[in-house]
């Protein structure tokens, strides 16, 4: 049951980081414990034969979209908030805000009984309904992405390109003055 | 797969291949080395005119995505017209101003090529890909004089609700992607046309956040609100581009996906285009009554001309099809006119766009004074310009189709809109010059020929327009 076994070990890493997520008082560790969720779901997805989306949940969310949040953080300063006397009059903190944030993960949790709900009444499993071959795999994507995707793989090179050149006209330092 | 053929993307390729040279160009030029990097950009623009001529009547179409009818080949020489007159505008503007050239140039025939495909796309997922080429070299052509805070306020603020607005698009496209199994826009028609979804709410919704992502670009009522600032804080040879290329494209796909595709639920979006219709043409016109800085007059004429091409897609009969294709080239050549007299009469220090700048115009250039008189007569839609011409057909059309309450605000908001194109005139004509005033920059050379050559064609097209009307009908005949 090695399976088994590390699948336990990484659900229980992931869910022990995401609530550690939001346990932290700087935002900094918040963020570093998400790319730890995040890295332990990708190995979830490797067990479900899905090595594709592992890979993207890896580059996509634990490197960009993290470097974006550190980046947010780090803009809006909020380190403050480690301040030893917890400022109480902090916009995040007043009941209203704390109340919808409540609400929020009502719905999720409500929505995510529903989905297993559901799940269990399917007459097939989940796992088996989904081919290995035909879902996921880097080969599939690949030969898809070659194909039928093709024209829009290369515009994207164009898209890219525009991408580098406007951030180097809006961020180049003015030599010629 | 690769038996397909490739002739659909020549013309982008014409263009994508002009903006690399231009990087290129700036690349290896030696410090304050000349080059005609504009030029490249004109010989790569031709190409893609030249191209799209003889690809007319073929229906080529490439890799399943791209489609080369005669409805994108339309919008695709009208965008080359709208690419070669910027340009010309722009020499003067950029050698004044010191801009960029090279990056000026490579982003300006990148966002051509975005608009193109546009026009030519079949698929969702390549409208969406085109789409965001054109915003980002238009986001960063808006803000590319770093030195002033205008600009940089308007390219943010573009930015921030472009951005927005392509969510929306994403959404809409990933519903549609959900109920029909594609992207494809012809599958997606035949899938809609086949199945019976009306009693699907989710089709709505995926229609209405299409709705919202197109209905930005256009900058139709109530998703204006970017248009004044981004048009007076950009350079205004750049707000003209914006005003005619970006609008172009958009329709095309805008009438392209509801025409064509989702023209089975036309019953559920036309009542809705309708309403966006009304409020565009009223609010562009009552808000540019206000106005006095010339661009954001302007602005907020574009608004209103956005209305008016509305009611050719809310009408969606055979004249209100051809009478869009043939308005926006109307509005291009015009517009570009318009942004084009502004940019050249303006200095480094400041931009020649306050109404009052512009008082006693004719005492110090004759010429200018009078090719701005008839561009502005133009956008009002008074004879014998092709802008009369232009809202002839659309309002013809609304009525032809039943639509009676469109054809009269359309006509009534012509008539107030006229009130503020005079008012310049009359500022030029018979206001003093302020003594004090610095006398606004000499033009010559290229911008002048292309003032002119858009002149001719504003009158030209107002009294003989058949052969382009003509033209613009046999377009959407092959798809519609």
């Amino acid at each position: 049951m090695p399976e088994t076994l590390v699948f336990y070990v990484l659900s229980g890493l992931a869910i022990l980081a995401s609530a550690l997520v939001i346990g932290q008082r700087n935002p900094m560790y918040s963020v570093m414990l998400l790319i730890a969720s995040f890295g332990a779901l990708a190995g979830l997805y490797i067990q479900l034969d899905a090595p594709f989306v592992a890979v993207a949940q890896i580059i996509i969310y634990a490197g960009a979209i993290m470097v974006l949040f550190l980046f947010v953080v780090m803009l809006l300063n909020a380190p403050q908030e480690d301040a030893a006397d917890w400022d109480r009059t902090h916009p995040l903190r007043q009941p209203g805000i704390a109340r919808f944030g409540a609400l929020l993960g009502l719905l999720l949790v409500v929505q995510l009984g529903w989905a297993l709900m559901r799940a269990s009444e399917l007459d097939v499993p989940v796992a088996g309904r989904v081919d290995a071959e035909t879902i996921g795999s880097v080969r599939q994507v690949g030969r898809v992405l070659f194909t039928d995707y093709m024209f829009a793989f290369e515009a994207t090179s164009i898209l890219i390109l525009v991408a580098m050149v406007g951030a180097v006209v809006l961020a180049r330092r003015e030599t010629d003055q | 797969m690769f038996n397909s053929s490739f002739d659909a993307v020549v013309p982008m390729l014409c263009v994508v291949l002009a903006a690399l040279a231009s990087m290129g160009a700036e690349a290896f030029r030696a410090k304050d080395e000349e080059m005609p990097i504009g030029g490249l950009g004109i010989v790569g623009l031709a190409g893609a005119g030249i191209s799209s001529g003889l690809l007319w009547n073929r229906n080529a179409a490439s890799f399943g995505v791209l489609v080369a009818d005669n409805f994108a080949l339309f919008v695709t020489l009208t965008l080359v017209i709208v690419g070669i007159l910027t340009i010309m505008f722009s020499s003067q503007v950029l050698r004044r101003d010191q801009l960029p050239k090279g990056e000026y140039y490579a982003l300006l025939l990148f966002s051509l090529v975005g608009m193109i495909m546009m026009a030519m796309a079949n698929d969702l997922l390549i409208v969406f890909i085109a789409l965001e080429t054109l915003s980002l070299s238009v986001y960063v052509l808006t803000g590319i004089r770093r030195d002033d805070p205008k600009a940089t306020e308007a390219a943010f603020k573009y930015f921030l609700l472009g951005a927005f607005s392509s969510a929306f698009f994403l959404y809409g496209i990933a519903f549609t992607y959900g109920l029909t199994g594609t992207t494809r826009l012809d599958q997606v028609g035949a899938y809609l046309a086949a199945q019976s979804m009306s009693d699907n709410p989710l089709i709505l919704v995926a229609l209405g956040l299409l709705l919202v992502g197109f209905a930005f670009k256009i900058s139709a009522v109530p998703f204006h609100m970017w248009t004044p600032d981004a048009y007076e804080g950009a350079p205004a040879i750049v707000s003209g581009f914006m005003s005619t290329g970006v609008k172009a494209a958009a329709f095309a796909a805008f009438a392209r996906v509801f025409l064509s595709s989702f023209e089975p639920f036309s019953a559920d979006w036309a009542p809705i285009v309708w309403i966006l219709a009304a409020l565009t043409m009223i609010l562009g016109t009552v808000v540019g009554v206000a106005q006095s800085n010339l661009k954001r007059m302007l602005a907020y004429s574009s608004i209103a001309h956005g209305g008016y091409l509305l009611v050719g897609l809310v009408a969606a009969n055979q004249v209100g099809k051809a009478a869009i294709l043939f308005y926006l080239l109307a509005y291009a050549v015009t517009n570009l006119a318009a942004f084009g007299v502004i940019a050249l009469l303006s200095s480094r220090e400041k931009e020649t766009d306050e109404l009052r700048d512009f008082a006693g115009l004719w005492h110090t250039h004759p010429a200018l004074a009078a090719l701005m008189t008839v561009c502005l007569l133009s956008l009002g839609g008074l004879p014998p310009t092709v802008g009369f011409i232009g809202k002839w057909y659309i309002f013809s059309a609304a009525v032809s189709a039943g639509y009676y309450g469109l054809a009269v605000i359309g006509v009534l908001t012509s008539v107030i809109s006229v009130f503020f194109y005079l008012r310049v005139v009359v500022m030029m004509y018979m206001a003093d010059r302020d003594a004090s005033a610095p006398v606004p920059s000499q033009v010559t050379g290229l911008g002048m020929v292309a003032l002119a050559a858009s002149i001719v064609a504003i009158i030209y097209l107002g009294i003989l327009p058949t052969p382009v009307l003509d033209l613009a009908a046999e377009s959407i005949a092959t798809i519609f």
